[in-house]
């Protein structure tokens, strides 16, 4: 096996891993209940489905073509920095608007500390 | 540790200029020479050597992408379950860090964690709330994260 063979299994390896993970993220905003549990299924599966492809991308333009794409590697870092942020920050506006959990969940420690801010916010004005 | 790279390109550049060459195999051997040099003289300099720090945070990286892959075959078994069992809800998580960047690394990591997500952090910034997907033992949970994540962040920052 010469290193191009090699490297265009790795290439098609990494591409199908990227694609699976996209489509299976899909079917978790499908199937879960509640805002939290999908936003776990959005961050995570995602994040990596589409780091998995932008490397496979890079890799087969860096053997095949002989060009170092810095964009896409720019690009994996942005994804890698921006998509927790962003899922952290969906989270925390869907809690303050008051979407309510799903009714199997046990535990809520955010509830009376919330609710105790909001009544010294009042206060103050 | 900013200073220490500084002074590590100085010497570098002094050794360039002692050859009379500007070539980068001097350059890099200027560099090596430097380390030496520092490593040798780590006493008069406050801060640790750079170099353990610079070993942390590739630590740290190696950590987000050890992870990341770990928290994608947690989610997927719970999304591929035939029936929905488990028991998410939403945590507190006491945290000695106090800087920002700290704080926001950690909530970071904790998002791409397998099973939890940052939903908030306390006014005075020592709390984080986290959603856990399938809480067994919140004390358990805590405590992992405790000790993997905030010694990690903690060995990069002191």
């Amino acid at each position: 096996m010469n290193i191009n063979e090699i490297t265009s299994w790795i290439v098609s390896f990494l591409i199908l891993v990227g694609s699976l993970l996209s489509l299976l993220s899909a079917f978790g905003i499908l199937r879960l209940p509640d805002v939290y549990t999908r936003s776990h299924a959005a961050t995570k599966a995602a994040t990596l489905g589409v780091i998995c492809i932008l490397s496979g991308a890079f890799l087969y333009f860096w053997v095949f073509q002989g060009y170092v794409s810095a964009r896409l590697l720019l690009g994996i870092l942005f994804v890698f920095v921006t998509a927790p942020v962003a899922g952290h920050l969906i989270c925390r506006a869907a809690y303050r608007s008051k979407v309510p959990l799903w009714e199997k969940s046990v535990q809520d420690d955010l509830k009376k500390v919330l609710t105790k801010e909001d009544y010294q916010h009042q206060a103050e004005n | 540790m900013p200073f220490q790279i500084l002074l590590n390109l100085l010497i570098a550049f002094v050794w360039m200029f002692l050859n009379n060459s500007w070539a980068a195999n001097t350059f890099i051997a200027g560099y090596l020479i430097g380390l030496g040099l520092i490593f040798l003289l780590r006493r008069f300099i406050p801060t640790p050597f750079y170099l353990k720090k610079l070993w942390a945070i590739l630590a740290l990286i190696l950590l987000f992408l050890k992870e990341l892959i770990l928290s994608n075959f947690a989610v997927m078994k719970l999304i591929l379950q035939p029936k929905l069992t488990m028991k998410p809800g939403i945590i507190a998580l006491p945290t000695e860090l106090t800087r920002d960047w700290e704080i926001s690394t950690l909530a970071c990591l904790i998002t791409l964690t397998p099973g939890t997500v940052t939903v908030d952090l306390s006014l005075e910034g020592d709390v984080l709330y986290i959603h856990a997907m399938d809480i067994q033992d919140a004390e358990e949970v805590i405590a992992q994260i405790k000790n993997t994540f905030e010694k990690a962040i903690l060995e990069v920052s002191r």
